[in-house]
């Protein structure tokens, strides 16, 4: 039985505090139906505009086509971040070279924007190992542990404190990740710390099957920033300008010593990943509301208010940013040749004499054992 | 009727949520989805909303969970979604669970089960893939059960679900659904604690468990020898009885696991056979394992996977020696 949580039934007499004194406002410059305050507008060049429009085909193209990859085997499991275009891109294009980025899977064009290449963020969905090792060559990491590389952002933003970095460190999640104890350990450090930190949370409002509602009691993400002594803001994440703003202003804050706990609210139109089938679990209507609310088609209603959409020529753009992937995907298709050399490179900084001892023995197996090679099969491109 | 692994879990839980109204079942996805393989569905239809639970995300909050009800007399049966995430919880299972009934003198104890699937081969990314329990099996008070077959999972679930001892039972994803017996609709259990003799022989003992079980039973298939099969189903407390008595016998011994081999299981079992049975001995027990690496990504994972021809070439050598 569910106990009685009618609030009627308890008179209240001493200071309480609880989460309905802190209305959340949602931070939005273009709202549903296009229209903005010209004064909200950040101030970025005719370009600049135009390149946010582009960066989200690339971040919209870059999803559809993984997921063809996907249903024709050349892909492993992957996540579509179709109606997360606006959050991705908005948050990403307020970062600055040097800055850092950690992520779950679900915010590719933020790393592109941070000079990680296609063929990496393809080969890495593919099962490659190299693929990090590209990556984090650009101080960009993918972390599929749920929450678990929160606390290292807090170290590196700390290790950005002692070294006089003038960079930030941000670390992108959804609403799942913010359950974990992770996530709370390593906010409540970063504000310890006044770590140039952001935790990026893109509430999509789904963990697979559990909706936002089910994760936490709490109304918002972002109002958990006080918990922790941080500054925390909620924005449209399908407001592109609304994200890049608060995120170019968090970005100041953390730098000045103040980390941030941003929440971009969005909605993942698609399922959690190819393996997962979102009939089962939610109504169909929800999704139509949101695939109204589409980001890029917002933002085209914003470039043709401002009077930007002539210069766009979508097609065309479309074009050149598959012409992209394409060439991507052959550049992935090519990557090799692989080696069983490299399943024990990297374990350690040397190759200890077992790992030695047991490559060999896998090599000589390789060799002498006549049907080995036919148990194994390399997917999908490997 | 034959049933998949899959299928006889479900039959398990059904039935013991059926039984004992103090079984409860949560973990992530586990409701409404009937969670991601399937284990749990139709349990929130038949049994409701308070008794089949999604929780939120978090490892430590559905084991740590777990022991609170156990603790206030529920019995329940929690679900980390991949056994690679159930790092953060060993916490709860090292620092509690495992040790309720010791702290307080048996005031309190943890009934409960974690059930996770575990092993490497299903194409998916990091994280998705480990066999860690030999690292589970270290820690006192915890009883770690890997079932090999459909018949055995459900006796095997069942012996869990009324354990008076919280119990990791780790299920091999790998032969979820490939491998299907009759399961009988009826209760039964299978006791935590005995190995099975899966083949009698005279000339080598050859012990596995979980997925390798099937590998294990493919090469065997190849030797020319009367091997003696032993499926461990329980890791820990070991059923140092069967394996003793079986290599005293046979006086030959290899040991297969998917886990890394340092610090595997198959190495508590060289140590048992050195205490009890080293003058039996007629060869070094050979040990066929995984590498002392993370499990490769998707691309190159078979490589690790200890297959059958590794396996046979193993137990000639044993059996030449």
């Amino acid at each position: 039985m569910a106990p009685n949580t009618s609030e009627a039934a308890v008179d209240l007499d001493a200071p309480w505090i609880s989460q309905e004194d802190l209305p959340v406002e949602t931070y939005q410059i273009i709202d549903e139906d296009g229209t903005y305050d010209s004064a909200d507008v950040p101030d970025l060049a005719d370009e600049e505009f135009l390149d946010l429009y582009r960066w989200m085909l690339v971040e919209k193209r870059y999803a559809e086509r993984m997921i063809k990859l996907q249903r024709r085997g050349q892909m492993g499991t992957v996540g579509s971040s179709r109606g997360h275009e606006a959050s991705i891109v908005g948050s990403g294009y307020a970062l600055q070279d040097g800055d850092w980025l950690l992520g779950m899977g679900r915010e590719t064009s933020a790393m592109l924007l941070r000079d990680v290449s296609l063929r990496d963020i393809i080969l890495f969905w593919r099962g490659v190992e190299d693929a990090q090792r590209f990556l984090t060559e650009q101080n960009c990491m993918i972390g599929i542990s749920v929450g678990g590389y929160l606390p290292m952002t807090t170290g590196i933003g700390w290790g950005m404190n002692l070294t006089d970095s003038d960079s930030v460190v941000t670390a992108h999640f959804g609403d799942g990740a913010t359950s974990t104890g992770a996530f709370h350990e390593a906010v409540n450090f970063a504000g310890v710390l006044d770590a140039p930190a952001i935790f990026y949370c893109q509430n999509n409002q789904w963990a697979i099957s559990t909706p936002f509602e089910k994760q936490t009691n709490a109304n918002t993400i972002a109002q958990r920033g006080l918990g922790y002594g941080v500054h925390g803001i909620r924005a449209d994440g399908n407001d592109v300008l609304a994200v890049y703003d608060a995120m170019r202003e968090a970005r100041k804050l953390a730098r000045a010593g103040h980390p941030v706990l941003f929440e971009a609210l969005t909605y993942r139109t698609e399922g959690h990943s190819t393996s997962d089938d979102p009939t089962e679990y939610r109504e169909r209507d929800a999704v139509e509301e949101w695939l109204e609310r589409d980001p890029i088609e917002r933002y085209e209603s914003f470039l043709k208010s401002k009077g930007l959409w002539d210069e766009v020529d979508k097609d065309a753009l479309v074009a050149e940013v598959d012409e992209e992937f394409s060439a991507a995907v052959e550049a992935a298709d090519e990557y090799g040749p692989r080696d069983v050399d490299e399943l024990f490179e990297y374990v350690y900084d040397d190759l200890p004499p077992i790992l030695q001892e047991q490559l060999d023995e896998m090599e000589r197996e390789l060799a002498e054992l006549d049907d080995l090679e036919a148990y194994i099969e390399r997917r999908p491109k490997g | 009727m034959a049933e998949t692994i899959i299928n006889a879990i479900n039959m398990a839980l059904t039935e013991e949520m059926d039984r004992d109204d103090r079984v409860v079942v949560f973990g992530e996805d586990v409701a409404e989805t009937g969670g991601v393989f399937r284990a749990t569905e139709g349990l929130k239809e038949q049994f409701g909303g308070d008794r089949v639970v999604d929780t939120p995300l978090s490892e430590i909050a559905i084991t740590g969970g777990a022991v609170g009800l156990a603790v206030f007399g529920l019995r329940p049966v929690a679900e980390i979604q991949f056994s690679g995430f159930l790092p953060p919880a060993f916490d709860q299972l090292v620092t509690h669970a495992s040790r309720m009934r010791w702290r307080t003198r048996g005031q309190w104890s943890a009934p409960m089960v974690v059930r996770t699937p575990y092993g490497a081969g299903i194409r998916a990314l990091e994280h998705h893939s480990e066999s860690l329990e030999g690292a589970y099996a270290h820690v006192p008070g915890l009883r770690v059960v890997i079932p090999s077959t459909p018949y055995d999972t459900k006796g095997l679930l069942k012996s869990a679900i009324r354990s008076p001892d919280p119990v990791l039972f780790m299920e091999p994803k790998h032969i979820y659904r490939s491998i299907r017996e009759d399961v009988p609709d009826e209760d039964y259990e299978v006791p935590i604690g005995e190995a099975a003799v899966r083949r009698e022989g005279e000339d080598i003992t050859v012990i596995s468990w979980g997925a390798m079980m099937q590998k294990t039973l493919e090469a065997v298939d190849r030797i020319d020898a009367d091997v003696e099969v032993i499926d461990l189903r329980t890791i820990s407390p070991m059923d140092r009885e069967t394996v003793v008595a079986s290599v005293q016998k046979t006086g030959r011994c290899a040991v297969v696991h998917e886990a890394p081999y340092s610090g595997g299981w198959a190495g508590e079992i060289v140590g048992t056979l050195n205490d009890e049975a080293l003058m039996y001995l007629e060869a070094p027990v050979e040990r066929v394992t995984g590498y002392d690496i993370p499990v490769p990504l998707l691309s190159m994972e078979d490589y690790y996977i200890p297959h059958p021809p590794r396996i046979a070439a193993a137990i000639e050598d044993v059996l030449a020696y």
